[in-house]
Formats: C-alpha cells, structure tokens, sequence
C-alpha cells in the first residue's frame, strides 16, 4: 500500500517493520512525532518518553543488552545529553540491533544552534545513514537494523527538519519479527572499565575497516550515471534539492550511508567526471574527507555552511542562475512573531517579572522562551535545556563577589527542570546559593505539543503512573523557602517575587502551578483547577483605551486605534483573569459560559 | 514528462492550511502524481505564518518551491498573500481569501497592518478574491474556509477530475464530511 507520509510517521513505520521491541526519546522538535507515531503499535513496540535524552538512550542500550532491537530518538542538541553514553556504546557495541534518531535543524525554526550531528559519527566511531525522503527513512530503518546486528555498532541515522516534516511517497511492507537474543553476562563486551574498553578500542578500529568495506558495497551508495562533465556527490535532502536543479544532465554519486564514507566508490566517479561537486546542507563533512584523500571537489566555497539549503541557493551558486520574480514593495509587511496563547499560565509571571529593575533573569528552553519579546521583555539569557538554573546560580555568585546589587533569577519549565533542571538545583542547594528558582508547572510539555512527562500522572502510551509532585521534591532536596502560586493572580505573583527577593541568603523556588492553556484536562486537573467554563469580556463605554491590558500581550486582546478601546476576541480568551487584574478603571468582568 | 506543479497554501497558524494541503496531496497521490509536501512544525507556528508547499507531477525531487516558481498561491490571509507573492511565477495565479487576521503586535497597536493588500497583489498578479469566511458562514461552519478556498484551488489548477468527495471522507471526521463538501463544492464554483 501507498501513502504519503512525513518521514518522522516514515521513521516510526520503519521501526514497526525492523521488529524494533523498544524505544524511548525525549521530545524536540523537529523529531517529536517519531515516538508519537510510534507509541500506537503498543502491542509490539514498548515506547516511553524519557526525561531527557541521556536516560532514552541509557535504556534503549539497556534494553539491546537484554537482546532486543531498539531505538532512541533526539533532537540534534538532544544528541549533545546523551553522548555520554553514545561514545562507550560506540565500544561496547549491541546484542539487539540498536539506531540512535538524531534529527538536525539546519535554519532553526525551532532550535537554539544548527550544529551538524554528522561529526558524532565520525566522532564516536559508528555506522551512519542519511536519508533523502520518506521512503528512504523507512526503508534505511530495517537496513540500519541489519548494520547494527552484523557489525556490533549503534547506527546513527540522522534525519534533518525537511526530511522530518516533508511528506513523500512510502510504500508500506510488513513487520518483520526479529527473534530475540538471549540476555548473556559478557564482561569483556559490557564493562567498559580501563583494562576491558582498551580490548574494545581495538574492535572498534577494526569495525571502522569492516564498515567502510560495507560502505563501498552497500546499496544505500549508488551512482546515477548521465554527461560525465560534472559529477555530483550529495546526500540527505541535499541530494533531492541538487537533482531538481541539474536534473539528468550531470552524474550522480548518491551517499545513503556516510559514515564511513565509500572511498573506493568516490574514487571511481571523480576519476570518471571532470568537475566534481559535493552538495552537502551545513557543515562540508563530505568534502573534508575526500579532501583529506587527495581528492579534488568543490563545495563550501560556493555553498554557504549556514541555513538551509534549496534548489535556488544551489542554482545561484553553481550555475548562476535563478528564477525570474514578481518585484514589489514588501517593506510595510509586519511579521508575526510566536506569542504565549491566550490563557497562557506564563503570561501572569512574566508580565510582573519583566517590571522588576536589578534582576538578571535566565530563560531556559520551551515555550516560556517567548518572555524575552515585546511588549513583555522578561528574559536575559538562553542557553540549553536545563541551563536557566545553574546560570542563575553562577552569576549570583559573581554579583555576591562583586556586591553588585543584582539578583540572578531562574525561570524554568515542568518538563524542563525534569529533564535536567534538578541536577542545577542540586548545585544551587548544595553550593550555599541564594539565586531565585521559579518552576513554571504548566503540567505538560507545551512547545513541543502536549507531552506528558513525569510530573503529568500519565505515559506515552496512556497508562496511569505515578505523578511526581514538583514541590515535594524540591522539599526532599532541602530547600527551606518554598512557594506554590497560581501565576493568573498577579497579586500572590508580585508578592511571591517580593518574598524571594527579600531571602538574602539562601535558594528559594516558586512554583506557578496552572496548566497549559492547549491542554486537555485530565480528571486531576479538573478536580484541582475546575473547568473552563468562563471568559472576560470588556465593557467598551468603560474602556478608557489606555492599553494597560495590552502590556500583557495577550493576543485575545484587539486594540481599535480609529475609536481607542480594546475588544476581547471570545473564541481565543479563555478567562484566565490576567488582562482583568491590570485594568485601571476595572472595565473587564467575567462572564459564565456554556463547557462543552 | 509533465512539468511538475507547485502549490503553495500561505495563512496563520490555526487556519487549517495544513489540513486542506492533506486533502490536496492525498487526491494527488490517488490520481497517481508523485507528490510531495513540505511544512514547518513547531515554534514558528504558534499564531504564526505558516506556509504548505505541495509540489506533484511525474517525478518530483524536491519538497521546497523557489522563490519565482509558485505556480499557484492560495492564500487564506490578505497579508500573507503579499508576504509570499516574491515566490509566484511571473505568469502565476493568486487566490485570496478576502479575510484580514490582524497579528498580535497589530492588536496592541505596535505594528500596522498593511494599506490596499489586494490592490497592490492585483497589480502585480492574475487575482482572484474569495469571500470565503462568508460562503463557510452561509453553510453554517466558519471552520470550513479553507475547504472552501480548497476548492478554488481544486478548480483554478484543472484537478476536477479527481474524485474529491472520496478524499474528503477519507480524511475528515464523520460528522464533517457533508458540510466539507458543501464546502468544497461552493470554493469550486467560485472559479469560473
């Protein structure tokens, strides 16, 4: 059967036919919807959402150990977590086949850095597949399966957001059961101490010989030949975008497997080809290498090694060329920069937050990353998952240092802080910090779309769990100054931040404790925060326009300039109370309406 | 080898671009095109410009449509339509929505939004107007505007050969499937 399909849904279909029995991700975009589309084959796949991308892949090698195929899923920067384990996994090799996703976002819609995790194949010493489009993806999961189990090597199979998010064609096969192994206590495979991961360093190189062997012969690298003039070698998306500019006019080296790389091959084609060109997106780790060999090719120098790549760019380049355009004025054209939702339970926070004068305020990584933009302006920093807590604490101790009268304070999301945030807690506690740490509980993951996590009460696969209480753990780890607030009240949110500000000499931790305004209540959040059953609405004779309300930048909020009122827009507003609570001459009200 | 053709559906995030790309692309792939879609997911489409580009015909390689090379743009915001006209084709077709969704920044009196949208993509392009928040409130769903405007679409590109309602059933929930083809049908009829 055909269907088009993105080639997350492609990966996760993969996996269902390369009998993987287990895989855990933590989520990131653009590789969120592989472990979602994954977790419905519940009857042949255990999927599980990881707290954070060190402990998917420490599971996934767990769970190869005990002698079944299995896959960890990240985000690019996911893969930065979880190389810990990656690198001696590279040693021990597996017993179950085992694919590391790593799924890169050159562009960065939606990401901190564009860092080009084809360096960590290279780096760790492993195979590495590259696919093109969907089918490809599928396809390359039950090949990648087979690498793994004959070499004894984790497979990195790194997609990019094109790949992830476009959908192409897939021909769809059938589940392959792989029988599984038996578990076998193996110390001189498994315990990487000194004397045994010296024995394994060895393998490794020798694995490297094997799979270049493989690489040189593996279907996944192929020659497409047309003219000889010029010869093009590419892969990944890169491969599609060059084929739709030189079409069948130029010769083709396309590398699926590039790790290692098929030296014999690429050997052959640049002997045969009198201009050789590697199109790659980001960083050139094709071109380097052949280089490296001898071999004389063009491609940085005319493709730029940021962004993502297309058919113009390359077109512009290498052929000069590019399509004639429409010309027109495009200068009063506004963009439409993300905002929080209506109703957003950050919203309260932030617009107290962003008044305070002397406070150095670190971001970290998921939709509370928006406090930084106008009209809310409540962010200093933004680093990496986890981060907003351990920076807090470390500029805290220079402006101590220095007695400059600055307080560093932390904002942090629920999925966040336990992906990574509680190892920067413990630095805070544990170092005599006094930096400010506030936990935004929207009791799901928001950025990424609604994932549950730990604290949620509920897996992937729906089951009921137990839900870890965020205040309750921070209480276990010692710290004496505890507040959980609701956020939508901006008196306890300003009184909240007065209380912290005045502890001097120890941690402190807010929680604001509300969900996610996209969430679906389960029956716990609707017995703790009731249902949404009402909205604001604006008296417009009583509106003096002074847009006070609009500070907070709710989008449910219109501003009228010709008759100077702000209007509620109802299908957006959710009654969340915080545009009503700046109101200075208290035109907004709340108003009961149907829950259906 | 037939030219292979490319779409590009422009709007803001919640409009429902990306379901009527879905239909699209599956009555394409019915049809036997190769097909292929490509959209952004994630934070950039939090009451953002989203944008589908579906590109179909005997062999398609790429995903992405150039700049210069829309056959076609629909658009389901005015302001939208303007952003994305550097990407028609110099002979190419508009179709938008005669529909204004003022972004945030433009609600709290920030930024402007732009004077004389639909005048100035009529200078510039063949343009068609669709009123289709008022043929989707006329049937009873305003939801329904980008069915609508999918059917224009359907219409102006010459794809009424392929059997729409199947694809619709196959890809709208039950209780929807009547008035989305109401709705279809009403986008169609705005293309003469």
């Amino acid at each position: 059967m055909k269907k088009l399909l993105t080639g997350n849904e492609a990966v996760a279909r993969g996996a269902y036919e390369a009998g993987v029995v287990f895989a855990s991700a933590y989520p990131g975009t653009p590789s969120t919807e592989i472990l979602e589309n994954i977790a419905p084959y519940k009857k042949d796949i255990i999927a599980e959402w990881a707290p954070n991308e060190k402990v998917a892949l420490e599971s996934v090698i767990g769970a190869s150990i005990a002698g079944a195929r299995s896959l960890a899923i990240m985000k690019h920067v996911g893969v930065n977590v979880a190389a810990d384990p990656l690198f001696t996994f590279a040693y021990t090799g597996v017993t179950g086949g085992t694919i590391l996703v790593t799924a890169d976002e050159p562009g960065m819609h939606s990401s901190q850095n564009e860092q080009d995790n084809r360096y960590y194949a290279k780096f760790a010493k492993i195979a590495m597949v590259e696919p093109s489009n969907s089918q490809e993806a599928k396809d390359m999961m039950l090949e990648s399966m087979k690498i793994s189990e004959e070499y004894d090597t984790p497979v990195l199979f790194r997609m990019t957001t094109r790949i992830c998010h476009s959908k192409t064609i897939v021909e769809l096969g059938e589940r392959e059961e792989a029988i599984k192994k038996p578990y076998v206590k193996n110390l001189q495979k498994y315990d990487a101490v000194p004397s045994v991961a010296r024995e394994l360093h060895k393998k490794v190189e020798i694995r490297l010989i094997k799979l270049e062997e493989y690489s040189n012969n593996s279907p996944l690298n192929y020659f497409e030949w047309n003219d000889k003039k010029i010869g093009i070698i590419s892969s990944g998306i890169a491969f599609q975008h060059a084929k739709e500019v030189f079409k069948d006019t130029v010769s083709y080296l396309k590398l699926g497997y590039t790790y290692p790389l098929p030296f014999e091959k690429i050997k052959e084609f640049a002997d045969q080809v009198e201009t050789l060109y590697v199109i790659e997106e980001l960083e050139p780790f094709i071109e380097e290498q052949i280089k490296a060999r001898g071999i004389k090719c063009t491609g940085k120098e005319k493709l730029s090694n940021q962004g993502e790549l297309n058919p113009d760019i390359i077109s512009k380049s290498l052929l000069n060329k590019s399509h004639e355009m429409i010309e027109y004025d495009a200068s009063d054209i506004v963009t439409r920069p993300p905002t929080f939702c209506a109703g957003c339970p950050h919203r309260g926070l932030f617009y107290e937050l962003g008044q305070r004068k002397n406070i150095m305020i670190a971001g970290d990584i998921g939709c509370y990353g928006l406090s930084g933009f106008a009209p809310l302006n409540a962010k200093d920093t933004t680093i990496c998952m986890g981060a907003s807590v351990s920076m807090a604490h470390g500029a805290q101790k220079i402006f101590n240092r220095y007695n400059e009268n600055v307080r560093a304070v932390a904002t942090i999301g629920d999925s966040t802080f336990f992906h990574t945030g509680i190892n920067s807690m413990l630095d805070v506690i544990y170092n005599r910090g006094n930096s400010i740490t506030i936990i935004l509980d929207n009791r799901i993951t928001g950025m990424t779309g609604q994932q549950d996590h730990p604290g949620t009460g509920y897996t992937l696969q729906g089951m009921p769990t137990t839900a870890i209480d965020i205040a309750d753990l921070i209480k276990a780890m010692g710290v004496k100054n505890l507040r959980v607030i609701n956020p939508n009240d901006l008196n306890e949110v300003n009184e909240s931040i007065d209380w912290a500000l005045a502890i001097e000499d120890e941690p402190s931790v807010i929680i604001t404790r509300w969900p996610c305004a996209l969430k679906k209540y389960s029956s716990q959040d609707l017995e703790e925060f009731g249902p949404i059953d009402s909205k604001c609405i604006i008296d417009e004779d009583a509106c003096i326009g002074c847009k006070q309300c609009v500070k907070t930048g709710c989008p449910a909020l219109i501003y009228d300039p010709e008759k100077n009122k702000v209007d509620i827009d109802p299908i957006q507003c959710v009654g969340c109370e915080v545009c009503m609570q700046t109101c200075p001459v208290d035109a907004i009200s709340k108003v009961g309406v149907k829950n259906d | 080898m037939t030219d292979v053709k490319n779409i590009l559906l422009v709007g803001v995030g919640g409009q429902g671009t990306i379901l009527a790309s879905k239909i699209l692309s599956n009555g394409l792939l019915e049809h036997g095109y190769d097909v292929k879609m490509a959209e952004i997911h994630g934070m950039s489409q939090r009451g953002g410009s989203v944008v589908s580009q579906v590109r179909y015909g005997e062999e398609v390689f790429s995903p992405v449509i150039d700049k210069g090379n829309a056959d076609i743009i629909v658009a389901f915001e005015m302001m939208e339509a303007l952003r994305w006209l550097g990407h028609l084709k110099p002979n190419g077709k508009v179709i938008v929505n005669n529909y204004k969704l003022p972004s945030a920044r433009i609600n709290s009196g920030i930024d402007q939004y732009p004077e004389n949208v639909l005048d100035r993509i009529k200078e510039k392009a063949n343009i068609t107007i669709i009123d289709a928040a008022d043929i989707a409130a006329d049937l009873g769903n305003r939801r329904t505007m980008n069915v609508v405007l999918l059917g224009s679409l359907i219409q102006a590109m010459d794809l009424d050969n392929i059997d729409w309602n199947t694809v619709v059933k196959e890809n709208i929930k039950e209780k929807f499937v009547d008035i989305n083809i109401e709705a279809l049908q009403a986008g169609m009829n705005c293309i003469k």
